[in-house]
């Protein structure tokens, strides 16, 4: 999907940002339990990076994973049916907010544990390119992440081996109400250097500017250079989860939000449209979601019965647990 | 009829799948050397591409092989010991053993945990000589506990080609058997097999200590008729397999080198009393509950179940309820 069109990346930021104020509403109307985390305002950094990859590549997200699976290509709408718990969901009802996936698309699933899925993804990269497949990955994390040893140790197999990750660090300020002066000894793009990675900072929210920073990093990749990793800096319009919609945290200043929100992705890039061209894509944008929320809500729920399919892929049964 | 190691079937059944399966490969910490004596010529073999010496990063490398699976390939781990599982607790059962649930079945994760060695190696004291195979099966992770050469090798060979996770203990106390094994072939995961016949009392033994229960059943002999049955998977159970025991003989004993708490023994003890009236309380022998297991050689071994233990076990059992 690697593309240069600046009215596809409005698009993508757009879809995003749409999508999950609509989701914010199905929460509230209780139609998705458990909350979710919100990528408002960072979908400048998954529309970005999402542009410089093909269609084969591989990606990973996170907990706010929502922006990483929808840029990378998957159904709004089989997205939406997921996060409803829906058998027409992404993942049939069974992963939910933190964990859609859409093997189909290369996204090899959102990952709740902060930091595990670097691992993963230089694995599944390596794999592929052993079989000769020409694909390389980025896998997305936060700044809290860059204090978990598993990514460290991420980092260092995928340079040690040049297995071709774009470590993609979405620094949004914060972990959870953590900010990163508190967490963050030294520097995130510190640790790339340790390992022997190059390291590009950017602004995470122009999709254009993260856009051509990956597609650099991926050119390089492809011609036979190792990991590298970005530092998009970004900022978190909304809560780190929707819980705290109820219970108030106070743990960024209202400027700082101020601030932070004024630099929003959707209005750097659909500055760069002509007005009509902008409008005709919030209008089929809006026609997109509209659709998408009919087919989640229309969606059957899974039947109780089927709650242990898929837990095994050889085909076996688990005890059930009733007397 | 060849006579095999049980440390030479696992080399044999690494060798075999890869041979026949492109996809497999293995990595771990000094295999290309062989410093657990299992991955033996296996580099000559099949050549550094297929054989992955590791940094020491369990949580990476672990995680590195579901990505590996999740991309199509077939990978083994070797762990150098037994504790570095709780090390790796995390990668195996909160990412490998979930993403196929997750997913909604969009992908299998066919990964070989192989800890050569798993269990007390006398003398190497508390961290690493855990036995942690109750763990992985209260997971819901595949578990085989091999005892025999031939199940070394059958059970590998299935747990490579599984579609899910599988984890293989080799006992440290069963590395070193040798017996003569007349074929080759793969052992079904999940089916138990019944070492010795007998009608007075069942006693289920995991891993080595099916070689420990035999040696029990024949020293009684003369005076009661003990059925050794292994289960040699943990997890899934075989529990029809050990039902059909139980109907013949009445009585129980289970001798299990776990932590007593929350044990396999623990749990096919509740089975059995679940779906069958027994002629006398069950009983087990099992490494006390909370075990570290201390240096010195006395200490190492009051802690592991034994054969007087396990002796005085069954002869409770056929006391009671007669």
């Amino acid at each position: 999907m690697t593309h240069a069109d600046p009215v596809r990346l409005y698009r993508t930021v757009r879809l995003i940002r749409r999508f999950e104020e609509r989701a914010i509403d199905l929460v509230r109307a209780g139609e998705i339990v458990g909350g979710i985390h919100p990528y408002l305002g960072q979908e400048g950094i998954a529309a970005g990076v999402c542009a410089a990859l093909r269609d084969e590549d591989l990606v990973t997200g996170t907990h706010r994973g929502h922006g990483h699976v929808l840029a990378k290509g998957a159904d709004p709408a089989r997205m939406l049916a997921e996060l409803c718990g829906r058998v027409t969901g992404l993942n049939r009802g069974r992963g939910g907010s933190m964990h859609a996936a859409d093997f189909g698309v290369g996204v090899l699933g959102a990952n709740a544990i902060v930091g595990a899925a670097g691992a993963i993804l230089t694995g599944a990269v390596w794999a592929r390119r052993r079989r000769g497949d020409d694909v390389v990955g980025a896998t997305f994390f936060g700044d809290g992440a860059v204090n978990e040893g598993m990514l460290l140790e991420a980092f260092n197999l995928a340079a040690l081996w040049r297995v071709p990750v774009l470590f993609v660090c979405e620094n949004n300020g914060y972990a959870t109400t953590m900010p990163v002066a508190g967490a963050v000894a030294g520097s995130i793009a510190g640790r790339a250097a340790a390992f022997g990675m190059p390291a590009a900072a950017v602004d995470g929210q122009d999709p254009e500017a993260v856009r051509d920073v990956t597609a650099a990093a991926v050119a390089r990749m492809r011609a036979g250079g190792g990991p590298e990793l970005v530092e998009a800096h970004t900022y978190r319009f909304d809560a780190h989860h929707t819980f705290e919609h109820q219970v108030r945290l106070d743990y960024r200043p209202p400027e700082e939000v101020a601030a932070g929100r004024a630099r929003d992705p959707v209005d750097i890039q659909g500055a760069r449209l002509p007005a009509p061209v902008r409008a005709e894509v919030d209008a089929a944008v809006e026609a997109e979601l509209a659709a998408a929320v009919d087919f989640a809500l229309a969606g059957p729920h899974p039947d109780p019965a089927t709650a242990l399919d898929h837990l095994y892929a050889s085909g076996r049964t688990a005890r059930t647990g009733g007397g | 009829m060849p006579r095999l190691s049980y440390r030479r079937a696992l080399t044999r059944a690494l060798a075999d799948e890869m041979t026949r399966d492109g996809s497999v490969f293995l990595l771990g910490e000094d295999i290309r050397v062989a410093a657990a004596n299992v991955t033996s010529g296996l580099l000559k073999r099949f050549g550094p591409e297929r054989i992955l010496d590791t940094p020491l990063s369990e949580q990476a490398f672990t995680s590195f092989a579901t990505g590996a699976a999740l991309a199509g390939a077939r990978p083994v781990i070797e762990f150098q010991i037994p504790s570095l599982l709780f090390l790796v607790f995390e990668q195996i059962v909160n990412h490998a053993h979930k993403f196929p649930l997750m997913t909604g079945g969009q992908c299998a994760v066919p990964v070989t945990y192989l800890v050569p060695g798993s269990g007390s190696r006398t003398g190497w004291a508390g961290q690493h000589s855990d036995h942690p195979y109750s763990l992985f099966a209260h997971a819901g992770v595949t578990t085989v506990v091999p005892a025999t050469p031939a199940d070394a090798y059958g059970l590998l060979v299935s747990a490579i080609r599984c579609d899910d996770p599988v984890v293989v203990f080799a006992p440290a106390g069963a590395m070193e058997v040798r017996a003569d094994v007349d074929a080759f072939d793969p052992v079904p995961l999940g089916r138990g097999v019944v070492r010795r016949s007998g009608s007075d009392v069942t006693v289920v033994a995991v891993g080595h200590l099916v070689h420990d229960a035999l040696a029990v059943a024949e020293e009684l002999a003369g005076q009661a008729s003990v059925e050794v049955f292994d289960p040699r998977t943990v997890y899934p159970f075989d529990w029809d397999g050990l039902l059909a025991s139980v109907a013949r003989t009445g009585r129980l004993v289970v001798v299990d080198d776990a932590n007593r708490s929350c044990g396999i023994a623990g749990e096919i003890i509740a089975t059995v009393v679940e779906r069958f009236r027994l002629a006398a309380p069950p009983r087990r022998v099992t490494r006390p509950d909370g075990a570290v297991l201390p240096f010195a050689p006395a200490l190492d071994r009051a802690v592991q179940p034994g054969r007087d233990q396990l002796t005085a076990a069954i002869h409770l059992c056929l006391k009671d309820g007669s």
